[in-house]
């Protein structure tokens, strides 16, 4: 069988960014979006975990670890903000936002 | 062994992926989600990456998921109504996105080291002690750093999310 090598799990983390971006871009749904985001920094996670396999050295690893502790703290914001939203305008749809439209 | 598991775990993460984007319902695409970052954990795993894994189940599948599906209840958000947008339209994105997938995939492909190859138990300095250890001593000012970060994020989840007092 073929063996597994690191272009796998680089074209996962391609698959996993091109779907999460697909997301960002079409979807309306202010809490979709944020997954969608979330996505995205996994696919980046991947490809630090699997370079840190590559090179046989943690601080890829580590790095991860930082990725997710941001991506923990950038989620509570934009939930936070998604909720005072919500409470102002009704609505979780990016495209009924439009309070800065001229 | 390494062949199939990794085989059945990116499926899962792919599939769980598109289903993410594709639902119409923010709960079905939260559980999605979660399938997303539990095939992520294993294929971590693969990776020689233990302790990042139990990080990705704990943080990811257990609080931040947590969180996802808190807010969804709370807003009680509903589906979404269908876009505006043709058939011929929707049905275009698909051969495009194949199109750059390929793309990007030998793109990847020609610039990667090609003799590689990923072992499971090749590597296996990725436990708790070693991260642990870079963490407290080469990396302890983006530590403390991160969590004055989380801090202000709580703080600002806070007062962003609180019933103004008048």
């Amino acid at each position: 069988m073929h063996p597994v090598t690191n272009v796998h799990y680089m074209v996962l983390s391609v698959a996993l960014l091109l779907v999460g971006t697909i997301g960002v871009l079409t979807r309306r749904n202010i809490v979709i979006i944020l997954m969608s985001i979330e996505l995205i920094l996994n696919a980046v996670n991947i490809n630090l975990v699997a370079f840190s396999h590559h090179f046989g050295d943690v601080h890829g690893q580590v790095f991860a670890i930082f990725v997710i502790a941001v991506a923990a703290a950038e989620t509570t914001v934009a939930l936070g903000i998604l909720i005072a939203l919500f409470r102002n305008k009704e609505t979780v749809l990016a495209d009924e936002v439009d309070l800065l439209k001229w | 062994m390494d062949v199939p598991l990794f085989l059945i775990f990116a499926a899962i993460a792919v599939a769980c992926g598109v289903n993410v984007v594709v639902q119409r319902h923010p709960i079905t695409s939260a559980i999605s989600l979660i399938g997303v970052m539990g095939s992520l954990a294993a294929l971590y795993l693969l990776l020689g990456g233990e302790f990042i894994a139990a990080v990705q189940v704990v943080v990811y599948a257990g609080a931040i998921m947590v969180l996802f599906v808190f807010v969804i209840m709370l807003l009680n958000a509903g589906a979404e109504g269908r876009s505006g947008r043709s058939w011929p339209v929707r049905l275009l994105g698909i051969p495009f996105l194949v199109l750059l997938l390929g793309l990007l995939s030998f793109v990847v492909q020609a610039y990667a080291p090609k003799t590689d190859r990923v072992v499971f138990g090749a590597f296996t300095s990725g436990g708790p002690r070693d991260i642990g250890k870079l963490l407290f001593t080469e990396y302890l000012l983006p530590f403390e750093l991160t969590s004055v970060l989380i801090l202000i994020a709580i703080a600002g989840a806070v007062v962003l999310a609180r019933k103004e007092i008048d």
